[in-house]
């Protein structure tokens, strides 16, 4: 399967990664080899066989209701890049 | 009395309870061998002072018999365990500076068994990797180099800062963290040995997360004792991870029987590809008389899907990783590049923040679970895992453990192979399946190729029967006495 | 029941889907043990999990799966023994992972149905199409720094369900009367307290408009109302903005749109205009969710009356109208507060009282039933009174009055005043003396034929005695002495 230039910026979109238009042509290529390769499952017979999601033979253990967590905004908020006392910040967001 | 650094973990926990040698020594020698091979680029971060303090405190227990299992033994840890109040990087630029106000539970038992941590491990950027160069903290040196060539060798990886710095006795142990080979690989090219328990063995709670279906912390150590001690330490129910197993934790030491005497050896077939290195073959050949002549029985299985395994791990791992590696965005820990506008801040501070590895594994996943290729991509993976795991059961039905080697070569330069990610990518060939089924495996030093440096056998087990694999991996290590040291440390 | 819209062109068929997120009443949050209570300083109820720091992990909550599948019985779903969750990818400024945990193609709960109560007493079936479970997001706030967006992640991680309805609502009206329902469930089994002010429930509304019998037409999202009010005024606005457009030739964009409560309409979401694609899949922290069954019938078996059962037994049991009996169970605190006061005594009675006088107090006080003037158990002593002669219902209005003015309880408010009716014929036989000496006139005009009279001798008598002679008592009486 080969990535056009268009569909790596586009999933480079998706995954919020800034790519430059010099990368593109690069990054199209290596990726367009990556999926050529794994292409090679197709040939596997799967018609009847459920995907498997975890090996874990278990399933999904619960906890009670009880409150654990103390209030510790300042633990949070330690390693936010330009956070203030009391808030994460991120540059404005116009809805 | 021999080198401090040339006891064992085993041997030194002897030593230290007989008080015939002190915490402060010990520690101490290990920080000066800390700063001695600064030049492999092992750490990220050093704790040799803080170390230097609790082996005081370890010295105190140890006097008053209120001594753990650990009290007083010198490890590292790989930088992916989140430990408090230190930093902590999962190689990347992007958490540069994050100092988390938490302790992984694997740490946490760790610190609760006496061990005293030298620093954080340096290791591939978030474990994706097979050879260390892609942290951004700079490339891990192997102690190792090949005979009449100076040439600076991977120690492979992710868990390359972990192998380099417990084959050049830097550690008398390290954690490490498997997803798809990164305990087992990087152990082989280093001459030590490491075990990936079974998926749900160890906590992943407070691990950095790349593929959470397949990672899993373990072992790295000078043997095979030395990493059942270390890995009894590590391993453990807790309630705070979904998937970990709510299992007792057997006595792995006590497994060390040396017998294996009627023990089933799996060898499967498919696993002989065209190709492969001779001296591994040669080397994998030995392995199995070793454990016939130990009175084991060798029976060839068959691991029909096993051929697809790189295929299908390098489309769940980077789906998962695209998925786990959202969080890095600026807000709340770790880099920010600015941005005028939120999506600009987001795509400028990963894509500064990202090594080109990463990157790439970002994209192949977005790509592979976007709207429209989810069933080509994710789900077939998932199908086909489900096949290589029923393999696997199959062969378990017939075998108590397979045998395999660990890698397809030694150790590499740094700078080969680094142009082709798929060339990189089949280092993880042997190592991989056990990964998708989520089998305890082991790798152990075996043998030397023809230019001197350390190769592996690998062993697979049953579902949470780390115990076998263990045994025999401790007769095989006795069988192969494997007692070369790296040349320049 | 479809109600047309008139446009330049001919009528138009408005088609509503609901999605609605409601808060899940727990202690804790869905996946981690922080807090959920309502009105914390800033970022005070964040656990690392919630912060999405690196390494952490999920671990469910058993009372949001409980109380989950309590709602989806309340809605006569399907209950998924196993439901599987998934992550949602998408990056927002305040969804910290990357990605929500939500249920995506196995829900816990699947296909079910509501009743709606319509303004004629009659109901209408809306499907259910799901019930899932899934984490909210933390807030931003735009309006405290010039460059900057401010998040708290309080509410980050708490548990949500978002059920949503088939396209079967046909208004506004209806889609007011779905929330209506819908909310008066929930507060019934208790698993979401129905606050749209504090945000423990919100509205999302899919409408589109068409021709009647045509096909759907394509729909708008519009996001997050947060009244019942809100919901209908945006649908009543949205339908005409999407004939509008085409009416004049346009056709309508599949898009994200936000209501605008201050001027009443809905526009585009700027934030939302990128293309989504939000790559779900199972989420690998977390393994199927695998109910017990022993756990589902325990739930069942301790499910409480919900409104249209408790509705029906007021008509069947106590007689009441459909119309009344709708009016009662409505608000789960005002059928507690009937059935309080109707506790043996005359159903009817205690109904009439709650409907009618209870009800226009709260409405002349601006009280609510959960804080009302007058307890139940004062109404109830009230009502005694008139059911054993203390007092007549003329007089008992009175008495209510005071009781919400003065409070205390009616029995001591009605000796204090001497308010106690007049039983003894002596009495009342002296009052018809003086009445029918005075009007002598009158008497004989009654006794030649003209008896609607009689309504004025019972006036009279009933003033002589300060309004306190016994009805019954005083109509026999009278009866006999005007025979002559
Ligand atoms: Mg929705
Ligand atoms: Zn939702």
């Amino acid at each position: 399967m080969a990535l056009d230039q268009k569909t790596v910026a586009r999933v480079a979109m998706l995954a919020r990664i800034k790519v430059t238009e010099a990368d593109l042509p690069g990054l199209a290529t290596e990726l367009s080899g990556i999926l050529g390769w794994i292409e090679q499952l197709q040939a596997v017979d799967t018609s009847d066989v459920e995907p498997m999601t975890s090996v874990a033979d278990l399933t999904l253990p619960m906890r009670e209701d009880v409150v654990t967590v103390a209030a510790q905004r300042d633990a949070i908020l330690a390693n936010g890049p330009e956070a203030n006392e009391s808030f994460f910040t991120v540059p404005k967001v116009v809805e | 009395m021999t080198d401090i650094l040339d006891l064992s973990l085993a041997a030194a926990r002897r030593a230290l309870a007989d008080r015939s040698l002190s915490a402060v020594e010990l520690v101490g020698a290990y920080a000066k061998r800390v700063e001695a091979t600064r030049g492999l680029n092992a750490f990220i971060t050093e704790t040799l002072d803080h170390a230097v303090e609790a082996a005081k405190t370890a010295d105190q227990e140890l006097a008053s018999g209120d001594a753990k299992p650990l009290t007083g033994v010198p490890i590292g840890i790989k930088d992916l365990f989140c430990t408090k109040g230190v930093q902590t990087t999962a190689g990347s630029a992007i958490l540069k500076g994050f100092i988390p106000p938490y302790e992984s539970t694997v740490t946490e038992r760790l610190a609760a068994a006496g061990a005293i941590s030298l620093g954080k491990l340096n290791l591939d950027e978030f474990a994706m990797g097979s050879s260390n160069i892609t942290s951004h903290y700079g490339p891990v040196k192997s102690p190792w180099t090949r005979a009449g060539d100076d040439r600076p060798l991977v120690p492979g990886g992710s868990s390359g800062g972990s192998a380099a710095a417990v084959a050049a006795r830097a550690v008398l142990a390290a954690t490490g963290t498997d997803t798809g080979g990164s305990i087992r690989q990087p152990a082989a090219f280093t001459g030590i040995a490491g075990i990936k328990p079974t998926y749900g063995r160890c906590s992943r709670w407070g691990i950095v997360a790349f593929a959470s279906s397949l990672d899993q912390a373990g072992a790295m150590a000078r043997d095979v004792q030395d990493c059942a001690i270390l890995l009894q330490a590590m391993a453990g129910h807790d309630p705070k991870d979904s998937t970990s197993a709510p299992l007792p934790v057997p006595d792995w030491s006590a497994a060390l029987t040396g017998d294996i005497r009627g023990l089933k050896v799996g060898v499967p077939k498919e696993y002989r590809v065209d190709g492969t290195n001779p001296e591994i073959l040669a080397l994998w050949d030995q392995g199995l008389a070793w454990a016939r002549d130990a009175g084991a029985e060798i029976v060839e299985v068959s691991l029909p899907h096993t051929q697809y395994a790189l295929a299908t791990y390098y489309i769940v791992a980077p789906a998962e990783a695209s998925s786990n590696l959202a969080r890095y965005d600026g807000v709340r820990f770790g880099q920010r590049v600015p941005g005028k506008t939120l999506d600009e801040m987001y795509e400028n501070t990963r894509g500064a923040g990202f090594g080109a590895e990463v990157r790439r594994r970002i994209l192949i996943g977005t790509y592979t679970l976007s709207a429209g290729y989810y069933d080509a991509y994710y789900l077939k993976a998932q199908k086909v895992r489900a096949l290589i795991a029923r393999d696997f059961r199959e062969a378990f039905q017939q075998v108590d453990v397979l045998l395999t080697p660990t890698a397809p070569t030694a150790a590499f330069a740094l700078g080969e192979k680094m142009d082709d990610p798929i060339a990189m990518y089949l280092n993880d060939v042997f190592t991989v399946p056990a990964s998708l089924a989520g089998l305890p495996a082991m790798s152990i030093p075996a043998g030397l190729s023809s230019d001197q440096l350390p190769l592996g056998l690998h062993l697979i087990g049953r579902p949470f029967d780390e115990a076998t694999v263990l045994r025999c991996a401790h007769v095989l290590e006795r069988a192969a006495g494997f007692t070369a040291r790296p040349q320049g440390y | 029941m479809t109600q047309l819209i008139e446009g330049r062109t001919g009528s138009w068929e408005v088609v509503i889907g609901l999605e609605v997120h409601a808060q899940v009443i727990s202690n804790a949050k869905l996946f981690s043990g922080a807090p959920t209570a309502f009105g914390a300083e800033p970022n005070e109820q964040v656990s690392l999990v919630d912060a999405a720091m690196p390494g952490m992990l999920p671990v469910i909550n058993r009372v949001c799966v409980e109380q989950a599948v309590k709602t989806g019985l309340g809605l006569e779903a399907e209950i998924n023994l196993v439901s599987v969750f998934d992550r949602k990818n998408y990056f927002y400024a305040d969804l910290p992972a990357g990605y929500q945990i939500s249920q995506y193609q196995q829900p816990i709960v699947g296909k079910g149905r509501l009743l709606i109560d319509l303004p004629d007493g009659s109901q209408r079936e809306i499907g259910i199409t799901r019930l899932h479970l899934e984490q909210d997001a933390g807030k931003s706030m735009h309006d405290q720094h010039p460059v900057l967006s401010y998040i708290d992640l309080n509410r980050a991680g708490i548990a949500l369900m978002e059920i949503v309805s088939e396209p079967d609502l046909r208004s506004s009206e209806e889609a007011a009367a779905y929330l209506k329902k819908l909310r008066s469930i929930l507060r019934y089994l208790g698993t979401c307290d129905g606050n749209m002010e504090e945000g423990s429930m919100r509205c999302d509304a899919n409408v589109s408009v068409r021709r009647p019998g045509d096909p759907f037409g394509t729909r708008c999202e519009i996001k997050n109302v947060n009244s019942i009010r809100y919901v209908a005024q945006a649908i009543d606005y949205e339908a005409r903005r999407q004939i509008e457009v085409i009416e004049t030739g346009g056709t309508i964009d599949q898009e994200t749109r936000l209501f605008d409560a201050g001027r009443g309409i809905t526009r585009t979401m700027r934030s939302k205009e990128h293309a989504h694609d939000y790559r779900y899949f199972p989420d690998p922290d977390l393994l199927p969710l695998v109910l017990d069954p022993a756990m589902v019938a325990r739930i069942k078996a301790e499910m409480p009356e919900l409104p249209d059962q408790r509705r029906q037994r007021y008509v069947q049991e106590f007689g009441l109208s459909a119309y009344d009996a709708g009016v009662l169970v409505g608000e789960k605190e005002t059928a507690v507060y009937y059935e309080t006061v109707a506790r043996g005594r005359d159903p009817k009675v205690a109904a009439n009282w709650v409907t009618t006088d209870l009800f226009g107090l709260l409405n002349k006080t601006g009280r609510t039933i959960a804080d009302p003037p007058i307890t139940a158990e004062q109404l109830g002593g009230l009502l005694d009174l008139i059911a054993d002669g203390t007092i007549s219902g003329k007089i008992a209005k009175d008495v209510f009055l005071i009781l919400a003015e003065e409070g205390g309880d009616a029995r001591s408010i009605v000796e204090a005043r001497g308010l106690k009716q007049v039983t003894d014929t002596g009495a009342i036989d002296a009052a018809i003396d003086a009445v029918l000496a005075a009007n002598a006139d009158k008497v004989a005009e009654y006794r030649s034929g003209k008896d609607k009279l009689f309504g004025f001798f019972v006036g009279q008598v009933m003033k002589a005695t300060g309004g306190k002679a016994n009805p019954a008592a005083l109509n026999e009486l009278l009866k006999t002495r005007l025979q002559g």
